[in-house]
């Protein structure tokens, strides 16, 4: 490297600085305590501080950083973004002939609203992307289904269907045009290592030196910096939460995803959900005539779908989404409904729907995809100098969408208490202002992933009365407007609880 | 805001023609006698209580926990001494204060930004200024003013303060340059500095004669500078929170650490900054929720309040 280089033609007062660079390309953590001493005198002459680095440069890191870049109160905060995709700083752009790429996520309009705060919503206008404004919700008995739609709480849309990479290259571009200070390191975290200061040893070398509290990360390509606050944003296999400690809770789910892109006959602003024995699928408009198809099902038959050629496998699907499996429920006109009859006064546009059939499935536009689904949650969501945001944080089940949001929500919040804590000069490392954040989305994110849970294990038993039981709850949700309401705006992000709010 | 209702009510209080509050035998009818830890707040020299020392010849007569004769600040002063090393624990006996430390910023970037006429969403709106943070203890203030850009001196008298502070400051690149000095308001005062802004946030209750004090403060503000003083309240509320509930139930606070006697009501210290040449401008209280663990911002000044006034323009 160029630098080491240059300090062996200088004078041998700098073979410390060298000591030092050769030490933070060092990834064996037992030379640390060794060389501690020398690297104190040249604490941070050419080691980066950052204020924030953000491990993992996806979706909901690049959020956090777009946030941070929107706000007055924390321009000037300097980032580091790390993550080894070279997509990230790769400057060719997403052309509108592509293939739709099967890895899309549905926004929700309090994720919308956040985008637009940013001022990253119009980058994403420019690519493709799809608002729905009904849903319908069914399962395979026949007995009952719920029709949603964004007119029952009197907005335009229920969501928007977008491209992962498109969400991230917009927020990346809303970023490269805002002036902040940031910068990418294309590479992955090795290490990490917080300095504890030790006020009541005076004696201590390490807390005398101006870097003395911050974390230092040691990157895989060698690379050294500083920061002041670590962000985990590094998904569901969090490093950063390894690093730092942080047990969690969970368990995998008996069911994996497939994940495709299809085309069909015709478009329609209409998401669709229907539960089957082993899991739901799920046909999420993405606009030109193309939907995405989320199929959750044990792990045989998930391999069993990926390997079976493409007519096989659309007539499944087909199947799958119209009459296999079991028959069609009976739409409801005009005389249905006799015991909540007296509901009927307050009902929602979308109560007199009748049952709609999916479109039917044409081709196959992508690769199949397959994913193990798990429930996890972080034990604690902050520890010192780090924080976890998004998948490193809480994984969930796809059923209703909500995973990104709930990490998009996390990046909003965090962004948020960081400004906070700039506005009254407080330290950003700092644990009590971290743990602000921590008690807001804790709430909030338990309480989803307690919902999504419960569903999920709902709908896996097949078993006369439950199926009843729950044909009975179709019912319900579609005629009692009020519970119609407040599950729209709960899966819409702006309401903390689906009841009792 | 009726906290500026307040202060107008405050300040009609405080005209000269208000005899009643002026007349220090009416407050403290029992100032001769020692049951009372009673502070002459008027500055004409008051004799000395019945048992203890004399009081020193010298000018030192309102210090910041400082060293003088009285043996009852060389109490104040130990009481301090003896828990320095845990300033910085955020979970020691000095939580309180970290917990409430964020919202008296938040008051004193609101005001100052005003007085100043800075730009409240500035990330360093203090930039180029002077404080001074009197009575400064670990530094819990200070390093939040110089991370807003602020230039900024801390005093303590405890030299055991002085020194965490300064290895705690040296801590973050950002807090490194403040001035940390084991002195006392007088000593500045004699050393000719002036500040823009002058603070002394939970220190006037720990002070043998808060009237000297307010005065070594407005010597120390330039002319049409901007003072913060936070202190709590004398009342029976007060009574109830700041000491039996925070000292005996809680253990927030080490038992001992609040006189009652040495609360200041609001109005008394409005009158004495009046006569030092400092108007009050604005008043807030804080109050705590329990069930939520936060302080707020409010207009009741019953329990602890943060007063914000201007020098006189010369």
């Amino acid at each position: 490297m160029n630098r080491a280089i240059v300090r062996r033609i200088t004078p041998s007062i700098r073979t410390w600085r060298s000591t030092l660079k050769t030490f933070c390309s060092d990834t064996s953590e037992k030379l640390h305590g060794s060389h501690g001493d020398k690297a104190v005198t040249d604490s941070t002459d050419n080691v980066p501080q950052y204020d924030v680095a953000i491990v993992g440069g996806g979706m909901v890191g690049m959020a956090l950083a777009c946030s941070l870049a929107s706000m007055p109160l924390t321009k000037h905060l300097n980032v580091a973004i790390i993550d080894s995709n070279p997509a990230l700083l790769a400057r060719d752009s997403i052309k509108k002939e592509d293939a739709p790429d099967p890895r899309v996520s549905t926004v929700t309009p309090a994720t919308i609203s956040f985008f637009k705060g940013m001022g990253a919503w119009q980058y994403v206008q420019l690519h493709r992307h799809a608002f729905f404004d009904r849903m319908q919700v069914w399962d395979y008995t026949g007995l009952a289904y719920t029709r949603y739609s964004a007119r029952d709480v009197g907005k335009a849309v229920l969501g928007c269907v977008v491209e992962n990479k498109v969400l991230q290259r917009s927020l990346l571009s809303c970023m490269e045009d805002s002036d902040v200070k940031k910068k990418i390191y294309p590479s992955r975290l090795n290490s990490m290592t917080l300095h504890k200061s030790s006020l009541i040893s005076g004696t201590d070398s390490i807390s005398s030196k101006p870097s003395g509290s911050l974390a230092k990360l040691n990157l895989s390509n060698g690379d050294c910096l500083y920061a002041k606050l670590v962000v985990g944003a590094d998904g569901s296999k969090s490093h950063v939460r390894n690093l730092a400690g942080i047990s969690t809770t969970g368990w995998k789910y008996p069911q994996n995803a497939i994940i495709c892109t299809v085309e069909h006959t015709e478009d329609s602003r209409c998401a669709w959900q229907r539960f089957l024995r082993t899991g739901p699928i799920a046909l999420l408009p993405m606009g030109d005539n193309y939907s995405n198809i989320v199929w959750t099902m044990d792990p045989q038959q998930a391999a069993d779908r990926r390997s079976m050629n493409e007519t096989d496998f659309l007539k499944a699907v087909n199947d799958a989404l119209d009459d296999g499996h079991g028959p069609h429920p009976q739409s409801e006109r005009m005389g249905g409904g006799g015991i909540l009859a007296w509901l009927r006064s307050d009902e929602t546009s979308s109560a007199s729907e009748p049952f709609e059939v999916p479109p039917r499935i044409t081709k196959l536009a992508s690769d199949r995809m397959v994913f193990p689904l798990s429930l996890m949650h972080a034990n604690n969501y902050v520890s010192k100098r780090v924080v976890l945001i998004g998948d490193a944080a809480h994984t969930v089940h796809p059923l209703a969408g909500q995973g990104v949001n709930l990490g998009f929500g996390d990046a909003n919040s965090l962004s948020k208490v960081i400004a906070e804590g700039v506005a009254v000069g407080s330290d950003i490392g700092e644990m009590t202002l971290l743990k602000r954040y921590e008690s807001e989305r804790k709430a909030a994110n338990i309480a989803m992933m307690a919902i999504l849970d419960g569903f999920q294990k709902a709908y896996s038993i097949d078993f006369g009365p439950l199926n009843v039981l729950r044909a009975a709850a179709f019912h319900g949700v579609n005629y009692i407007s009020p519970l119609k309401k407040n599950i729209i705006s709960y899966a819409s992000g702006e309401q903390r609880l689906p009841i009792f709010t | 805001m009726a906290s500026k209702l307040l202060l107008s009510q405050l300040r009609n209080i405080t005209r000269p023609t208000h005899h009643r509050l002026i007349n220090p035998n009416f407050i403290f009818p029992l100032k001769n006698q020692t049951l009372i830890h009673s502070r002459p707040y008027s500055d004409a020299p008051q004799p000395p209580p019945v048992g203890s020392k004399p009081p020193p010849t010298n000018a030192d007569s309102a210090p910041t926990h400082k060293k003088i004769s009285s043996s009852l600040n060389q109490a104040e002063l130990a009481k301090f001494s003896a828990i320095a090393e845990t300033w910085w624990d955020a979970e020691g006996p000095f939580k309180p204060l970290h917990v409430m430390n964020p919202t008296r910023l938040a008051f004193i970037r609101s005001t100052l930004c005003r007085h100043f006429g800075k730009d409240p969403y500035s990330a360093k709106p203090f930039e180029g200024l002077k404080f001074v943070d009197v009575g400064c203890g670990g530094g819990i203030l200070s390093e939040p003013l110089a991370r807003m850009g602020a230039t900024v001196t801390g005093i303590d008298a405890v030299e055991k303060n002085i020194n965490i502070a300064r290895l705690h400051a040296d801590l973050d690149p950002g807090t490194s340059s403040i001035e940390y000095l084991c002195t006392t308001a007088e000593t500045l005062v004699e050393e000719q500095r002036k500040f823009d802004a002058v603070l002394a946030l939970e220190v006037i209750e720990h002070v043998a004669e808060p009237a000297e004090f307010c005065k070594s403060l407005s010597a120390l503000t330039v002319s049409g500078g901007a003072n913060v003083i936070s202190t709590i309240n004398r009342s029976m509320r007060a009574y109830a929170t700041a000491i039996v509930v925070a000292e005996y139930l809680l253990h927030w606070l080490p038992k001992g650490t609040h006189e009652w006697s040495s609360f200041l009501t609001p109005e008394e210290l409005v009158l004495i900054l009046q006569r030092a040449s400092i108007s009050v401008q604005e008043m807030a209280g804080f109050v705590y929720n329990p069930l939520t663990g936060k302080w707020s911002l409010s207009d009741d000044i019953s329990v602890n309040f943060i007063a914000y006034g201007t020098k006189n323009i010369e």
